[in-house]
């Protein structure tokens, strides 16, 4: 359902153009889960905000279930971002002005697909159900990245995006949240591309791909 | 050390430059819009002052008539008393387009402190004496025609005041009666007493600020009282300038002290740089200032002109005070907008967490302490508009009812927005209006700043509205005749009267003698009994069958003004000149700051007086005036003293239009001002707001659409606080109305209501949102995605 | 003979320091009448006012003499001056009035003065009957017969002090110059001058301390022209002494760059003056005060050999400065030496 083909990416800095990504290629089965591991700077969160629609590629192309996003334009990938994809970064992935209830349920009111009892299960399961009514700056790191999760599974989406989901938390909630995240991408069925620096994480995933200086190394 | 910290300081104002200019440019306004009412009161009191100086009546006691005027023999026999007494002439002259007041002099006899011109130049004395030298203003001065031809222009008179010799004025105002006498400050031994000596003249003391000053006063509070207010809006801008410029360099305040930076000195750097920031905005401010004034004095000096006599010159002068009082000005403005901001970092400790949010959100408590306060205010008000009185009571019950008003509006929003919440059924609207309501505490002192403007526009525009249906009603009743005649001389009046016998409908001769109406100066007119004053005369107040009464000799009409002062109604008494008249009716006055009452024209002639008054009043019908004016013209009379009942209203009317030109000016400027504040804090907090927006951008919004309804969001702002000002208008309007009219002009006016100048104005407020929002929004939708994605990475 | 004031009068009205001298009087006379010699000056008429002639003045000092034995001295001057050679009537009258008075006494000396334009009442003179005034100061005859001057009522009155006199004249009215015609320098400028020196006075001042009665001598100086000083002349000291036999001397020096220029005139105790040119009379300044700033002459020697005349003056109070417009010195005085006998002098130009 993922192709990524020979994916490149610069930035402009002050010592010239520096290569961030210098072709990479992945794919990635619907229901599978792929872990990007990677020295800090070998361009894995690149990859992922490139595979979320948010940034453009300089070249390359990355096909998800047969549309190219190169391709589209910026309002048809929001589109598809709204409906099929789910992002979840290290942190300040809530929107500080709702509440936790309506933080889970807004991905999945945005794309059309809000379904209350989902919503509560989710809360539950993850630990929730006593803090709907509270605001994200109410909350600790972990239990706002729960949030998190349970927003974007709310969502039903195809394919989840996770960029070192577990990066700001204490080792043991972060085994915790990362179980709760897994669970839950199996459960819809989604496919799962996460970000993370750790190998013992990265082995909870069905495939590893190392990235250094921006390509895929063996 | 310090040198390097202070570089570090201020490199934060190169990193943003918008707030800078937002600090420098709200300062600056605020500062103009202040020094430059200063500077057009401090103009307009030097008017006075020069005014004041020409008759020596601010230092000199002085012997008026108690009606009429003095005749040259009592003049005399007061001189051969031996009382040192210095007669003037005083009356209107036509000049070529335009009146002045003529003031003649003995400079024989008038003491050196009231001396109003200098003669001691070579032949002055004599030019004055036997030639008819004038001096008048160069503005004045301009205006006399080429028969008068020995005129000398100087800077220190008053426009449109002529002086010269006594036997001049004698010749120009064909009188040889004087309207006071100047007494000298010392004067000689054993004199007898003035009562025996000139038993029909008032011993009048030198007053505690001068006539025409005490009359005005009520306008130029009324133009300080906008000055404050634009001064207040401007220092939101300010406060949210240097408010936020702290908060953002929070974290650096805390690398300098763990380096070794003690507190005093930083506290001392960034005042400082305050003060610098002050010193720079304050000497623009100023310079704005002096445009605006130099913008707004012509109308102001009209106004003056045409509302109280007052002669103010309609150039301006500079003075050094001014500017230094601008400065200072600027100066504590900045100290009250930062002070806060200062003291919150002499509180830093040096290991505090960075909480830029801090600046942008309050907590809902702080929001309902806020309302508290607000609505105290609001009962104060209420208290002093039920028990209060006083034109300065009138203008705290202003700022009590604005200041509250202002407080209590976050709260408003916060509600309002909580309210539409319930009724939204999208994501997208849930999170629209969440957001909103969290953007309100860093935008409640913009909003507030549009609230007092708005507030303040919708109040001025309910008054001057309300006056001016009023008052082209109540022109409509009072020049009810078409044609205004004014003979030359009183055998002209006469020939014209019996000439016109039969011709016209009616005659109403127009009579009057000055009198001390319960002890101040004033008017009090005659008329004939006729149709015309018995169907269109505006009486407030009545006895029964009053015009019976008064042809009858029975009693006395007085205006407004008096009433109020004084406490007079119908069954009353009132004293004109030595004699007591029963009040038989209230009579609106709009436009005279003077008391002013009328007898029977039979009556006022029975009080020994002179009467002045060449004027008549024809009745005709409208299809005869041409052929009736004609005939006067055909009779000698010069154009100019035949007026048609439309040029007067013409007249009239331009006169009230350039009294609200200023306060219309200021109140334009003041809503500049607040949506500039407006700007600036959206300006500010979009840099902040990146956290906010991220998440929804990552969800599958696009740039634009965020931006839309950032655009959206200043809007619905602008449109609950437009909400709320509409009744803070009103309140406004009412307070203008009912109290400080009342107290500064001594008329009372009906409140008229005016929805669609509202929806105007909200229209506006809108536009003025959009427009604000319209910059910050644009930046956003063309903001590179990495700025996004940052949000997610940096600690922020 | 106060030429002085009405040189700065009309430098006030015609306006020219940049003349020379008494500015202003050593130009021609515009149109004025000028004094000629032989012109017989006849009464009461020429008591009053003489408005085609630029200036006039009516002027009495009195020594006197109080209950209380003290020296006291009055001066009561009504000065005319013309912009223009008519009388005019109402506002436009081209006349100017000024009034002068002074209160001398051995400690103090109070001032008044007074200014007004004729035409309208407030100052004016009346020849029959007498009345000079200026606001509420005058000089009205009391006379039932004989000359209008023959009796008169003085009053005047000041900030802090005021007098009121009754005077009684025991002589006739004296020409002074050739039958009154007065001349003034070496080149020939004159006035019409008359005096009245032979006054017994009663009356009361009114001072600070309460009032006090007197009694003394006077005299009144009348005079008119309208060129009276040469352009050069700067100033003049001037001599009316009673001799306690009953005679009487004016006499004056007119200062000017060249020299002095003087005149006098010795009446005897029946009013019969013997005039005297320039040079007969010789004035000798003898001890200098400063008042009000500035040296002055207070004691004199007087001498006029051909009347046998050697005296020393000794003011009653050096400090008799007249504070006015234009300030002069003016007060009472005693003499002794070849005689004794009381008087008063007036010193002008002392800058």
């Amino acid at each position: 359902m993922l192709q990524v083909e020979n994916l490149t990416k610069t930035y402009p800095s002050e010592d010239g153009v520096q290569t961030v990504l210098g072709g990479v290629s992945l794919s990635l089965d619907a229901g599978e889960s792929l872990a990007l591991t990677g020295e800090s700077g070998s361009g894995k969160s690149t990859l992922l905000t490139l595979v979320a629609g948010l940034d453009h590629p300089d070249g390359g192309t990355i096909r998800f279930q047969n549309h190219d996003l190169t391709h589209l334009d910026d309002a048809a990938r929001a589109d598809l971002r709204r409906g099929q994809i789910g992002v979840i970064f290290q942190q300040f992935n809530l929107i500080p002005s709702l509440d936790v209830a309506a933080n889970i349920a807004f991905h999945a009111r945005l794309s059309g697909q809000a379904d209350a009892d989902w919503c509560e299960t989710l809360a539950e399961r993850l630990g929730l159900a006593g803090h709907l009514t509270r605001y994200p700056e109410q909350l600790s790191g972990g239990q706002q990245q729960r949030v998190a999760i349970a927003r974007t599974l709310a969502a039903r989406p195809k394919l989840v995006l996770a960029d070192e989901p577990t990066g700001n938390l204490d080792e043991d909630s972060s085994d915790i949240v990362l179980d709760l995240l897994i669970e839950g991408v199996r459960e819809t069925g989604a496919a799962l591309l996460m970000v993370t620096h750790s190998l013992r994480q990265a082995e909870k995933l069905d495939r590893r791909l190392h990235l250094s200086h921006g390509r895929i190394s063996p | 050390m310090r040198r390097a910290a202070f570089n570090a300081l201020i490199s934060h104002w190169r990193k943003h430059p918008v707030q800078l200019v937002s600090l420098l440019l709200g300062l600056a306004l605020a500062t103009a819009l202040w020094s430059g009412v200063q500077a057009i009161n401090a103009e307009a009191r030097a008017s006075y002052d020069r005014a004041a100086g020409i008759l020596g009546q601010d230092e000199l006691q002085r012997l008026e008539p108690r009606a009429g005027t003095i005749p040259l023999a009592d003049y005399i026999k007061i001189r051969r008393a031996g009382w040192l007494a210095s007669p003037v002439m005083d009356g209107a002259i036509n000049l070529n387009e335009a009146q002045a007041r003529l003031i003649g002099i003995d400079p024989l006899t008038t003491p050196p402190q009231s001396s109003p011109v200098d003669l001691s130049g070579d032949g002055d004395l004599q030019a004055f004496v036997m030639d008819g030298l004038l001096f008048a203003h160069p503005e004045t001065a301009a205006q006399i025609p080429d028969t008068l031809p020995l005129v000398r222009a100087t800077d220190t008179l008053t426009p449109g005041i002529i002086i010269t010799d006594l036997s001049t004025a004698s010749e120009l105002l064909g009188t040889d009666n004087f309207a006071r006498l100047i007494l000298a400050p010392e004067q000689p031994i054993n004199l007898p007493p003035l009562s025996e000596v000139a038993p029909n003249l008032l011993l009048v003391a030198p007053e505690e600020g001068n006539d025409i000053a005490r009359l005005t006063d009520s306008f130029h509070l009324n133009l300080t009282a906008f000055g404050l207010l634009s001064f207040g809006v401007g220092l939101f801008i300010v406060h949210a300038a240097i408010g936020l410029a702290f908060e953002q360099r929070r974290p650096l305040f805390r690398t300098l002290r763990a380096l070794g930076l003690r507190k005093s000195t930083l506290l001392g750097l960034l005042a400082s740089e305050l003060f610098a920031l002050a010193l720079i905005a304050g000497t623009l401010g100023v310079a704005l200032g002096y445009l605006v004034a130099a913008a707004l004095l012509p109308d102001v000096a009209a106004t003056l002109r045409g509302l109280y006599g007052a002669q103010v010159s309609g150039a301006l002068t500079l003075d050094p005070a001014w500017w230094l009082s601008g400065l200072a000005i600027a100066l504590l403005g900045t100290a009250v907008a930062g002070a806060q901001s200062l003291w919150r970092t002499a509180q830093l400790p040096i290991l505090a967490p960075a909480q830029p949010r801090a600046w942008a959100i309050a907590s809902l408590k702080s929001l309902k302490r806020q309302a508290v306060a607000g609505v105290g205010l609001i009962a104060v008000a209420a208290l002093l508009a039920a028990h209060g009185s006083g034109l300065t009571i009138g203008f705290v019950l202003l700022g009590c009812l604005l200041v509250g008003a202002a407080l209590t509006l976050p709260l408003f929003l916060h509600f309002s927005l909580n309210l539409a919440s319930r009724f939204s059924r999208t994501a997208l609207s849930d999170w629209t209006l969440a957001d909103t309501r969290q953007q309100v505490p860093g935008l409640s002192l913009a909003l507030m700043a549009l609230l007092l403007a708005m507030a303040a526009n919708i109040g001025v525009g309910t008054m001057v509205s309300s006056f001016r249906v009023t008052f082209t009603g109540w022109l409509d009743q009072r020049l009810a005749a078409q044609l205004y005649v004014t003979a030359r001389d009183q055998a002209e009046a006469e020939a014209l009267a019996q000439q016109l016998d039969g011709a016209v409908d009616a005659i109403l001769p127009i009579r009057y003698i000055e009198a001390q109406i319960e002890g101040a100066p004033g008017q009090v007119y005659g008329i004939i009994d006729d149709i015309t004053y018995r169907e269109n005369w505006p009486l407030l107040a009545a006895a029964p069958d009053v015009w019976d009464r008064l042809a009858a000799g029975d009693g006395a009409l007085i205006n407004e003004q008096l009433s109020l002062r004084e406490s007079l109604t119908p069954g009353d008494t009132v004293r004109l000149g030595p004699v007591q008249f029963t009040v038989l009716g209230v009579y609106s006055d709009y436009g005279n700051p003077r008391g002013e009452a009328i007898l029977s024209l039979d009556q006022l002639r029975a009080q020994g007086a002179q009467i002045e008054g060449l004027n008549f009043a024809l009745r005709l019908p409208e299809t005869r005036v041409g052929e009736v004016t004609e005939l006067l013209t055909n009779a000698g009379l010069p154009a100019r003293n035949i007026r048609d009942q439309a040029a007067i209203k013409a007249f009239s009317l331009d006169v009230f239009e350039r009294t609200f030109t200023v306060t219309g000016a200021l109140n334009v400027l003041t809503l500049g001002v607040a949506t500039l504040a407006l700007l600036t804090s959206l300006l500010t907090l979009s840099t902040m707001r990146l956290p906010q927006l991220a998440p929804v951008w990552a969800m599958g919004l696009t740039r634009e659409k965020l931006a839309r309804l950032e655009l959206l969001r200043a809007v619905i702002l602008a449109a609950l606080t437009a909400l709320v000002a509409l009744p803070v208008g009103l309140a406004l309007a009412w307070v203008l109305l009912a109290i400080v009219n009342v107290e500064a002009f001594g008329w009372r006016l009906p409140m008229a209501l005016f929805p669609g100048d509202w929806i105007g104005l909200f229209v506006a407020a809108l536009i003025a949102a959009a427009l604000s929002a319209a910059w910050p929004a644009h930046r956003l939708a063309t903001r590179p995605a990495a700025d996004l994605i940052k949000v997610f990475a940096h600690e922020r | 003979m106060s030429v002085r004031f009405l040189a700065l009068l009309i430098w006030l009205w015609a306006s020219g320091l940049s003349a020379q001298g008494f500015a202003g009087l050593g130009t021609d006379a515009e149109g004025f009448a000028i004094p000629e010699r032989g012109t017989e000056l006849t009464f009461p008429d020429d008591h009053g006012a003489h408005p085609e002639y630029r200036i006039e003045w009516w002027y009495l000092t009195a020594v006197l003499q109080g209950e209380d034995g003290r020296d006291y001295g009055v001066q009561w001057t009504l000065f005319r001056s013309a912009i223009e050679p008519e009388a005019g009537s109402g506002w436009d009258t081209p006349q100017l009035w000024m009034g002068h008075a002074g209160i001398t006494t051995p400690e103090l000396h109070f001032v008044a003065e007074r200014l007004a334009r004729g035409g309208v009442g407030q100052a004016g003179v009346i020849a029959d009957p007498f009345e000079a005034w200026i606001d509420d100061w005058s000089m009205t005859s009391t006379a039932t017969s004989g000359d209008q001057l023959d009796a008169l009522t003085i009053t005047a009155r000041g900030m802090e002090a005021a007098y009121t006199l009754d005077l009684t004249a025991t002589g006739p009215l004296v020409f002074q110059g050739d039958r009154g015609y007065s001349v003034k320098s070496a080149s020939g400028q004159a006035s019409y001058y008359y005096s009245q020196p032979f006054f017994e006075v009663s009356g009361a001042l009114t001072l600070p301390d309460g009032p006090v009665k007197v009694t003394g001598k006077a005299w009144l100086d009348r005079e008119w022209s309208s060129q009276p000083l040469a352009e050069d002349q700067t100033g003049w000291d001037w001599f009316s002494l009673h001799f306690d036999n009953g005679a009487k001397l004016m006499g004056f020096g007119l200062r000017s760059e060249t020299g002095v220029f003087t005149s006098a005139t010795y009446i005897s105790a029946d009013g019969t003056p013997t005039p005297y040119g320039d040079g007969a009379l010789t004035l000798t300044p003898l001890t200098l005060t400063e008042v009000a700033g500035r040296q002055i002459p207070t004691e004199w020697r007087v001498e006029l050999p051909a009347q046998g005349i050697d005296v020393t003056t000794k003011p009653v109070n050096p400090q008799s400065w007249m504070d006015t417009l234009f300030p002069y010195w003016e007060g009472p005085l005693g003499f002794s030496g070849s005689h004794t006998g009381v008087g008063y002098l007036e010193m002008t130009g002392y800058e």
